[in-house]
């Protein structure tokens, strides 16, 4: 029993990675109709904003500590970030800590930013081209992305830690009785899983409760009429793209703890979400979110020794082994609509 | 001749006579001079091209003709790689045993999953592609290690059986061969040009030939009309009670097949495969190759894959350096401003390059090169015109 609630906790984390992109490329599969293969750049753009956060944080000049002193006697120089000079050690040394947290407040206006530039200068120029066109002008984008990262970070991962205060592991075991250290999971996973799901909620209420959500809405079930109505649809689906962006790079900028970002990390992580978003139904946001959650816990579960020891190498194929029986036996998905990209 | 019409014939004598003469073309500029680093006559890169164009010519089957993009066609060659190199430890150097196990197991390979993917289409049937390419990728670093030597890559050894051919004793490991070793070369000396014939790239010319020869064939024919068709309008193929099944499982089977047939001949010319050939990037590689040149042309995937693999090739050798002794003839401040932003696009940043070359092509020439080529002639033409026709 505590092996199986360890399985699930494990497959969230994963999970909500992967719902969150899958509900961004959803969005933007769901307003505009364009199937948005730089999703995963997105996310790595996002990621790569918290190390900008972290090193932002962390610049430094020398000065000279007259109470140190080095091997030869002379006084040590030591590099001090100027965070800790202009708001004292305490709270300097805080704020670099909470680097990776802080870095969403980067990330937001950043996201929508390129979504905007994203939608306005390329996507807009190919709503009227087909899916094969799109795929392939975004793969094009996604690989421009990538290497213009690489460029300024490098090729190698770059460790950006969680803040201390998250840094240990909660017994997760002893709060539904079970033994002591039985299911041990790392605190920071548990605030991702958190976060995504606040992140979920907070778009399908503004889908929901909001007249402009609204009018997202209908536009997505009948863009004409909205427009007849005298809507002008674009705008909001253009913002509706910025938005979309800005959740894959929140998902990216607060997974940095969890894998050490390197710049073609949106590749890996863009694969799966499509197979995420296809087993959850094309267009369907609802369906996005729940195969999301499913193929990461599935996956967790496909990990477990006992399980490879069976069927040898399944935790490396689960997902698009399930992707391929989801296609052939409901060609909807999970929760699509009838009628969108059924053929 | 050949079943073809005299325009047809012309043309492939064409290709015949450009592929014959491919070392010649491609060293336009003497062995000395400062030009000798854009020579692309030298065996590894022609055997390449021949290769990489008859990978585009059975993608370009199945994309240009039916519209059906498969985003997993990598899988097959890595498939027919690790075939061939199997071969070649097994049974015998001779290249051709390897070659048709490569095409027979990839064409399996494509059965099983063009059976399966072929049931949905659009982005589905990519996606279905996509996900069995990567399952092989995966499989092939983890579960398959045996088969596949995991990530160091499957390999010769001195130790291999080889039944069929006679003892190893030389001590080195042995070249494929068909009679005559793979990498033996003739070099030509006329005056200060050099040129290299070597035996692998007369091998891979030979076979590109007949790949083209046979598309050809495939688009001239009523099956290759019938992939149109269900390009254009595959419901209505289904109300005229045609089931499309079959013509495009067929036509993804001979796809898959040219596909293994190039991963035999990689193996054939440089015997080791590694599971980064399945990789889904190399699958988009060819995808690029095939719309660059412009997809559903004949010649179009050829000079597509000829041109990456050029531009690949000579963008990665460049550096800074030769990049200001290019420019050195700007004020000092501008050339340092070129030289830096062109210094992105070269060396490391090919793969900048290409992805830059890539949404050009999608954005501004659908059609690929083919269709430039065709709209320059076409405005050429209007050009001279313009004195005997009166406008429209």
């Amino acid at each position: 029993m505590d092996a199986i609630i360890l399985q699930i906790l494990n497959g969230l984390d994963k999970g909500s990675a992967y719902a969150l992109i899958a509900l961004g490329l959803t969005l933007i599969f769901g307003t505009l109709g364009v199937v948005n293969f730089a999703h995963g750049a997105l996310f790595m753009i996002g990621a790569f904003c918290s190390v900008f956060m972290q090193r932002l944080l962390n610049v430094s000049h020398q000065i000279v500590d007259e109470t140190q002193k080095d091997f030869l006697g002379n006084p040590l120089k030591v590099d001090v970030p100027y965070v800790k000079e202009w708001f004292g050690d305490a709270f300097g040394s805080a704020l670099i800590d909470w680097s990776v947290p802080i870095a969403i407040i980067l990330v937001i206006p950043v996201m929508l930013l390129v979504g905007w530039i994203m939608e306005r200068g390329l996507i807009k120029h190919f709503y009227k081209r087909p899916h094969a066109d799109q795929i392939l002008v975004t793969f094009g984008l996604a690989i421009v992305l990538q290497e213009v990262v690489r460029y300024f970070y490098g090729a190698n991962p770059i460790p950006t830690p969680a803040p201390s205060m998250f840094q240990g592991s909660i017994d997760f075991g002893v709060l539904l009785g079970f033994d002591p250290n039985a299911v041990v999971y790392p605190y920071w996973r548990l605030v991702y899983f958190l976060f995504s799901a606040a992140i979920i909620g907070l778009v399908f209420a503004f889908l929901q409760f909001t007249t402009f959500g609204m009018v997202v809405r209908a536009g997505m079930a009948d863009r004409e009429t909205v427009g007849i109505l005298g809507i002008d649809i674009d705008k909001r689906f253009t913002l509706m793209f910025g938005l979309a962006a800005a959740v894959a790079g929140m998902a990216g900028a607060m997974y940095t703890p969890i894998l050490s970002p390197n710049y073609h990390m949106g590749m890996d992580f863009l694969v799966l979400s499509f197979v995420v978003v296809v087993v959850g139904g094309m267009g369907s946001l609802p369906g996005a979110v729940l195969s999301g959650f499913l193929l990461g816990i599935l996956q967790s579960f496909a990990s477990m020794n006992e399980v490879k020891s069976i069927i040898p190498g399944i935790d490396q194929v689960i997902i698009y082994l399930v992707a391929i029986i989801i296609l052939l036996t409901r060609p909807r998905g999970l929760m699509g609509r009838k009628g969108v990209m059924e053929e | 001749m050949f079943g073809l019409d005299q325009k047809d014939t012309k043309f492939l004598w064409i290709v015949v006579a450009l592929t014959l003469l491919t070392p010649f073309i491609l060293n336009p500029f003497p062995a000395e001079s400062a030009m000798a680093q854009f020579n692309a006559g030298y065996p590894a890169l022609m055997q390449r091209f021949a290769i990489y164009g008859i990978l585009a010519i059975g993608f370009n089957l199945l994309f240009g003709l039916t519209g059906y993009l498969s985003f997993g066609h990598a899988a097959f060659l890595g498939i027919g790689s690790y075939a061939a190199v199997w071969m070649f430890k097994l049974v015998s150097m001779n290249v051709i045993p390897a070659i048709l196990l490569a095409m027979v197991l990839s064409g399996l390979f494509a059965l099983v999953i063009g059976y399966i993917s072929l049931r949905r289409s659009g982005i589905y049937f990519s996606i279905l592609t996509l996900a069995f390419a990567q399952m092989s990728y995966n499989l092939a670093y983890s579960v398959f290690t045996p088969i596949t030597n995991g990530e160091t890559g499957l390999q010769l050894s001195l130790s291999d059986p080889r039944i069929l051919d006679a003892e190893n004793t030389s001590g080195s490991l042995p070249v494929p061969n068909l009679w005559i070793n793979m990498n033996a070369s003739w070099d030509l000396h006329l005056g200060p040009w050099t040129f290299t014939l070597n035996a692998g790239y007369y091998l891979c010319a030979v076979i590109a030939i007949i790949a083209f020869y046979l598309s050809m064939r495939i688009f001239r024919s009523p099956f290759g009309l019938m992939l149109r068709a269900i390009k254009s309008n595959q419901t209505r193929m289904a109300y005229t009670g045609l089931n499309t099944k079959p013509y495009t499982l067929a036509v993804f089977v001979i796809s898959g097949m040219y596909a293994g047939l190039a991963g035999g001949l990689l193996a054939a010319m440089d015997p080791l495969a590694g599971a980064e050939r399945m990789q889904w990037t190399a699958s988009g590689e060819v995808v690029l190759m095939t719309i660059l040149g412009g997809a559903g042309t004949l010649m179009g995937p050829v000079l597509g894959a000829g041109f990456i693999k050029y531009c690949e090739n000579i963008f990665s050798k460049i550096n800074e350096g030769i990049l200001h002794d290019w420019f050195s003839f700007l004020p000092d401040p501008i050339e340092n401003v070129v030289v830096w932003i062109g210094a992105r696009f070269v060396g490391d940043g090919w793969q900048l390059t290409l992805g830059v070359l890539f949404m050009l092509i999608v954005i501004f020439l659908p059609g690929g090169l083919v269709e430039g080529g065709k709209r320059i002639a076409k405005r050429w033409s209007k050009k001279t015109d313009t004195t005997t026709t009166p406008a429209e």
